[in-house]
């Protein structure tokens, strides 16, 4: 009898019985990347469920627009994704240049210059939006040393962007019809070539550092242990949730719109895209944190391959800005999606043919990878969700918007 | 496949829901979709191999103005396996705007189906967890709406700048 009880009674404690426990993690988390809230159902350290609350930087950016031009609408891309402000410019621009191509008598030519200087700004931008990322997610996993590292790096990016629009957070230089002529760089002058030449040095600089960054990080035991095989998302999973960019090839599909929809000047340029892979030696599964971080640090390389292609070819003769009139875009609507770093950035706009839009819809790659964080954390630990949202790469202001 | 190709198929399979073709307007070509049927054609476009729109790339609400009488949703899909894309609409009377979710077929309606709720106000029923999304829980009217006033006070702050 005695016996009995015994083992009962140590039953019991090999089972502790936890009442289930809200925590609220944000919304001013260092590791929450902005201001998100999520509220977690805790059994123990275990995550029952993570509710993501957000809005906490929303400014209804699309009720402005309604009230704005079309020019006037590009700075408040910016505050969108704010670490990648050129990508968000050249989305909405370039849904605004299809919408007047539909129109044969609006329609205008971007200038092959004003092309070949965003395809360089933006990818550039690229790199200094994914050297945030990677030095941040080193930091959100306890490793300090790669985000002084990246941030290192990344200020001589923004010395340049700086260069070219005066500005170096919501950097504006993309124009509807082409880029900002303010800043003087005539075709052929010397200080085009001083830009260039900058440009190029910074590369040199750059791309034996990404082997230092793998070194560091990609490569370190404590971090794999951290990322490898957590949060695995399938890719029916990521495309369901719409998933896109990074994380979408993090998954496995083999997908780039700017190889596969090839928008501006892209299908010029010779590129990869990387796509995560299964590596048992390792302990990687695609799908996994460590994936999606992977596919991030392998197209930094490739940026540099098109910004260095573009070195070498010059940039061409001419204007920056196409000849037109006033921004007034035929009657109709428009859906066009590009290539932002953090995944596929449509703009859906309705015109009615005035100066000013009916409506403008941002359709928000983060908003949508965030959306899988309440399925993918469901079962995993407390630490495991800081992981996640890290290797999501979410930005608030582009969620919010 | 082509807009118009779809609007044939949709055309035979569904009959009378399917509205029209609208191809007038610069852009885009859009089916328009009686707002009853718009869960059951999403299902039969998602499921059905030769469209496999597997990718709901947008969702989204449309006030086109104040003397309109009625809001429209405007769902952008993509078939990653076909390449083709196809714009469907789907209009319900200001006075009582609800349709059927799609939220079962794709799992990244559900948050944009809360935005579209939070901000035009528009209900879409069978949906699991309607709720505002990036307003407060508390504000009152519909933002997006065409006729939205801004409240002067929430919570004793000032609300216009």
């Amino acid at each position: 009898m005695e016996t009995t009880q015994q083992t009962e009674s140590k039953m019991i404690e090999l089972k502790p019985f936890t009442d289930e426990m809200v925590v609220n993690m944000g919304p001013q988390h260092p590791s929450t990347h902005g201001v998100l809230r999520l509220e977690l159902r805790l059994d123990g350290e275990v995550v029952r469920e993570a509710i993501p609350h957000i809005g906490y930087l929303h400014r209804c950016f699309e009720k402005h627009s309604e009230n704005l031009s079309y020019p006037q609408i590009i700075p408040f891309t910016d505050r969108m994704d704010y670490v990648a402000a050129m990508n968000q410019n050249w989305g909405f621009c370039l849904t605004v240049e299809k919408l007047m191509a539909a129109d044969e008598k609006k329609n205008f030519a971007v200038p092959e210059r004003a092309e070949y200087l965003r395809v360089l700004i933006c990818e550039l931008n690229r790199i200094a939006s994914h050297l945030l990322s990677f030095g941040t997610y080193g930091m959100d996993l306890g490793a300090f040393t790669p985000f002084l590292y990246a941030f290192r790096d990344r200020e001589r990016l923004l010395l340049l962007f700086e260069k070219v629009c005066g500005a170096r957070l919501t950097y504006n230089y993309i124009r509807i019809g082409g880029v900002s002529e303010i800043i003087p760089m005539e075709p052929g002058s010397i200080d085009e070539q001083n830009f260039l030449d900058e440009i190029e040095e910074f590369l040199d600089y750059f791309e034996p550092k990404i082997d230092e960054y793998n070194n560091l990080l990609t490569s370190n035991s404590i971090f794999s242990e951290r990322t490898m095989g957590v949060a695995v998302m399938s890719a029916e999973m990521a495309l369901s949730y719409g998933a896109t960019g990074p994380n979408l090839r993090g998954s496995g599909v083999d997908w780039d719109l700017r190889r596969d929809e090839p928008y501006s000047i892209y299908d010029r340029f010779d590129y990869e895209v990387p796509v995560a892979k299964d590596i048992p030696e390792l302990g990687a599964v695609v799908g996994d944190c460590w994936s999606r971080y992977k596919v991030r640090m392998d197209e930094m390389r490739q940026s540099v391959r098109i910004v260095r292609q573009i070195l070498a070819e010059g940039l061409p003769d001419g204007p920056v800005m196409a000849d037109m009139k006033a921004v007034r875009p035929p009657k109709g609507e428009i859906y066009f999606r590009s290539e932002a770093p953090r995944g596929e950035l449509g703009f859906y706009i309705v015109s009615d043919g005035t100066p000013k839009p009916v409506r403008v819809k941002g359709r928000s790659p983060c908003f949508s990878a965030l959306s899988a964080l309440q399925e993918l954390s469901r079962g995993l630990m407390v630490a495991d969700i800081i992981a996640i949202i890290g290797s999501i790469d979410i930005v608030m202001g582009e969620v919010d918007r | 496949m082509t807009p118009e190709e779809i609007y044939k198929n949709l055309s035979d399979k569904f009959g009378d829901s399917i509205l029209g073709l609208d191809t007038e307007l610069a852009g885009d070509a859009s089916i328009n979709i009686s707002p009853s049927a718009i869960a059951e054609v999403c299902q039969y476009l998602s499921e059905n191999d030769a469209f496999a729109f597997d990718s709901l790339m947008c969702l989204s609400g449309l006030d086109v103005g104040v003397k309109e009488e009625e809001f429209s949703v405007v769902y952008h899909l993509y078939a990653m396996q076909h390449r083709h894309s196809v714009v469907l609409k789907t209009s319900i009377p200001k006075t009582d705007p609800h349709l059927p979710t799609v939220a079962h077929i794709w799992k990244t309606a559900d948050w944009h189906e809360r935005e579209t709720y939070d901000l035009y106000g528009i209900v879409f029923e069978g949906h699991t967890d309607l709720r505002r999304i990036l307003l407060p829980d508390d504000w009152e009217g519909y933002p997006l709406r065409k006729d939205y006033k801004e409240p002067d006070f929430y919570r004793g702050m000032r609300v216009p700048y």
